[in-house]
């Protein structure tokens, strides 16, 4: 028993893992939190307290960044260290980057909550951070980059497993995407404060292209690397179709970089790019599902886990989220579907369809797979996966539902017209019909945070029973491509 | 004869390969854009802001208010009876950064200059249910009790002026501003003078309705009173612009 425990600490840095994997349940609980309250400032606008720090419009990016970078980040990092090690039969290459990765990305969602309430922001949605802390992130993304490739190269295995090529599509594409919407000039080396290197219809451009791809490769192709790893593994059933792994990752990779002016169709932008945008993102449609159809199908033939496993419901049904929630994104990208869903929550809705849909239920199901096996020990209670799928299940229904039925209503009520041909609705009687509609989103949200909490309490008592006494588990194979 | 396997078994290839597949879709579009003229409009009227315009941004930026409000008006006909006119890429040729915005929870903002008095836009800030009762706007009181920060003003159009906008500070730039915007506006955009432009307009325009002092009111309004008010559109056939898109 102890001897397993020791080798396998020593064959693999497993601390690193379990950083970033507490971190990544921590953050998720905050950031949905803070997302929780901006929804109910939303329906209740009193919930503001004229508080600067807590206003709408300084909070949304704490919870964006929270969930995406604190949640996702955090769940990315322990993931893909987790697997590389596995999948390479190797190390990481280095124990102090690894850490360095750590401390460097934790401090630096930790600071940009913090400067962003005091009211420091790029105003550039999803990259809200200023200068200082952009370079921080660059800093550390380098690092991370040589960590992960670094322990590709001295692999024991000879091919890298598909789970991979994700993870290394998702750093480097992170990197470009990063490196080049964050050019800015600051007004001096002694403040936080810096105005963007390109204006108007570039700079609109060159951001919903980092934008759309933050969605594309931080929150799908990293994603989805996770599912190649944890799915097979759950299911205990080899990937479906190895030519389909291959054919999808190479046409995603290539597709989405090109699709983010749907972000602005029918604005300043030329019309030859938001028309490229929207047929690529039609085309996007086919590697989306190829992902979808390829972790779905690996668990033909063991369907019955469906019904006693909660963590491969969390992983199935991320999965069809996932598929839902592409084929919304092409139909919004169409300019005719545009013009009503655009502006509107419509939107909202379809990215967390996506956000928790998709992305926070992999994360759930990997989480509740990886960290009882990197403490050494089971998880704490199996029941209250069960209760958090449902609870988060609700949760993202009644939100999903309610951002549909308010997004489709304003863009008909602010298109609407009276037999006289004027408007027939004042922008603010639209606001007025959303609000049973916002308190319904709020609700929905409630619901999935409950989840997480459970999520939470469920974590750290395993972690507690598996620093106090190390259970035996039965060491596991490397997954084979 | 190509094998995949070749790829999958050489991370060096396989990281090259991946950063040609995600980097192509991005120079297609990104880079012409920098290059192809008929971009952005030509069209008289637009200028740099003020320094207590510039100032006036740097808060809506701040306050977050771009993730309610857009400022780009759609090319159809319920947004032009609602807003106005279309929006023109010329319009937003010296926004560092874009303030477009992706979503309305309240409504566009591209063309909300001179609509509404002065006195409406700050009482509307300091509590926006007290005008509109079903507004869910949050309530921005600091806004008038907080002493507008002018000290860096100076740097915060240096900055811009490394970016492009014409902010002059030689004599040769401020010329050159002479000749493209007129003699009274390339004063305003003279930096060696922005203090002094700064504390002038705030205390001639009295946005927020109190002389005594320079709040961050009177630099928001201000702002928001310049807003979609700088092409004259009926120097304008209807057509004039359709041929940039």
């Amino acid at each position: 028993m102890s001897t397993t425990e020791i080798s396998s600490n020593e064959q693999y840095n497993f601390d690193i893992v379990r950083r970033f994997s507490f971190m990544a349940v921590l953050w998720g609980l905050i950031g949905m939190s803070i997302g929780v309250w901006i929804a109910s400032e939303l329906a209740w606008p009193f919930m503001n307290f004229d508080i600067p720090y807590i206003t709408f419009g300084r909070f949304r990016p704490a919870h964006t960044t929270t969930v995406i970078f604190g949640f996702g980040g955090s769940a990315l990092f322990a993931t893909s260290y987790y697997i590389v090690q596995r999948t390479c039969q190797t190390r990481l290459i280095s124990d102090f980057m690894a850490n360095f990765t750590f401390w460097g990305w934790t401090a630096a969602v930790a600071l940009a909550d913090i400067t962003y309430m005091l009211g420091y922001t790029q105003s550039r949605e999803y990259a809200e951070m200023e200068w200082p802390l952009d370079i921080l992130v660059e800093v550390v993304w380098v690092a991370y980059m040589a960590v992960f490739i670094g322990t590709i190269m001295k692999r024991k295995q000879p091919h890298i497993y598909v789970a991979n090529w994700f993870y290394l599509s998702f750093i480097l594409a992170t990197a470009l995407l990063h490196t080049f919407n964050n050019l800015a000039v600051p007004i001096s080396l002694f403040s936080m404060k810096s105005y963007s290197l390109f204006a108007g219809t570039q700079d609109a451009m060159t951001q919903w292209w980092y934008g759309h791809n933050a969605v594309g490769f931080f929150l799908t192709a990293a994603f989805l690397g996770m599912m190649y790893y944890f799915v097979p593994k759950q299911a205990g059933r080899p990937v479906y179709s190895y030519r389909l792994s291959i054919v999808h990752f190479w046409a995603l990779s290539f597709l989405y970089m090109w699709v983010g002016a749907h972000h602005l169709h029918w604005t300043a932008l030329p019309d030859w790019t938001s028309t490229l945008a929207a047929t690529f993102s039609i085309m996007l449609l086919l590697p989306s599902w190829g992902g979808m159809i390829n972790g779905i199908m690996t668990l033909s033939g063991a369907w019955d886990k469906l019904r006693t496993d909660p963590i491969m419901r969390f992983l199935i049904v991320a999965l069809s989220f996932y598929g839902m929630s592409t084929f919304e994104g092409p139909l919004m990208a169409l300019k005719d579907v545009n013009a009503l869903s655009h502006y509107t929550d419509w939107t909202v809705g379809h990215v967390h369809s996506g956000a928790l849909g998709w992305v926070a239920m992999v994360s759930f199901g990997s989480l509740y797979h990886m960290i009882p096996r990197v403490w050494n020990t089971k998880i704490w209670s199996e029941k209250l996966i069960g209760i958090h799928f449902w609870l988060a299940t609700i949760g993202v229904l009644l939100y999903i539902t309610a951002m549909w039925i308010s997004g489709i209503t304003q863009g008909l009520m602010w298109r609407a017209f009276d037999q006289y041909g004027n408007l027939q609705y004042s922008f603010v009687e639209s606001v007025a019909a959303m609000h049973p509609l916002y308190a319904m989103r709020a609700i929905g949200g409630m619901f999935y945070v409950t989840g997480m909490l459970l999520m939470f309490i469920n974590i750290v008592m395993t972690i507690r029973q598996g620093n106090k006494a190390p259970v035996a588990v039965p060491v596991m194979t490397v997954a084979h491509a | 004869m190509f094998k995949h396997e070749w790829l999958e078994t050489n991370i060096g290839l396989l990281s090259v390969m991946t950063m040609i597949a995600i980097s192509i879709g991005g120079l297609v579009e990104i880079a012409p854009l920098f290059f192809i003229k008929d971009t952005v409009e030509k069209v008289d009227g637009v200028r740099p802001y003020t320094p207590l315009e510039l100032r006036g941004r740097d808060i809506y930026q701040r306050e977050g208010c771009y993730l309610c409000h857009s400022q780009m008006i759609r090319p159809f006909r319920d947004e032009a009876l609602r807003y106005g006119h279309y929006s023109l890429a010329a319009e937003s040729q010296y926004d560092h950064p874009f303030q477009w915005g992706s979503k309305r929870t309240g409504p566009d903002l591209a063309r909300v200059g001179k609509k509404y008095s002065n006195e409406w836009m700050t009482q509307h800030l300091v509590a926006p249910r007290s005008l509109v009762p079903e507004s869910v706007m949050p309530n921005f009181p600091w806004l008038l009790t907080t002493q507008l920060d002018i000290s860096d003003v100076e740097d915060r159009m240096k900055a811009l002026r490394t970016t492009g906008v014409p902010y002059s500070l030689t004599k040769a730039e401020y010329d050159a501003n002479v000749k493209k915007f007129g003699k009274e506006t390339a004063d305003m955009l003279d930096i060696n003078k922005a203090r002094q432009n700064l504390i002038k307009q705030a205390e001639e325009g009295n946005y927020d309705g109190d002389r005594s002092n320079i709040s961050e009111m009177d630099a928001l309004v201000a702002y928001l009173q310049v807003l979609g008010t700088m092409v004259d559109f009926s120097k304008y056939n209807d057509d004039e612009f359709v041929k940039y898109r």
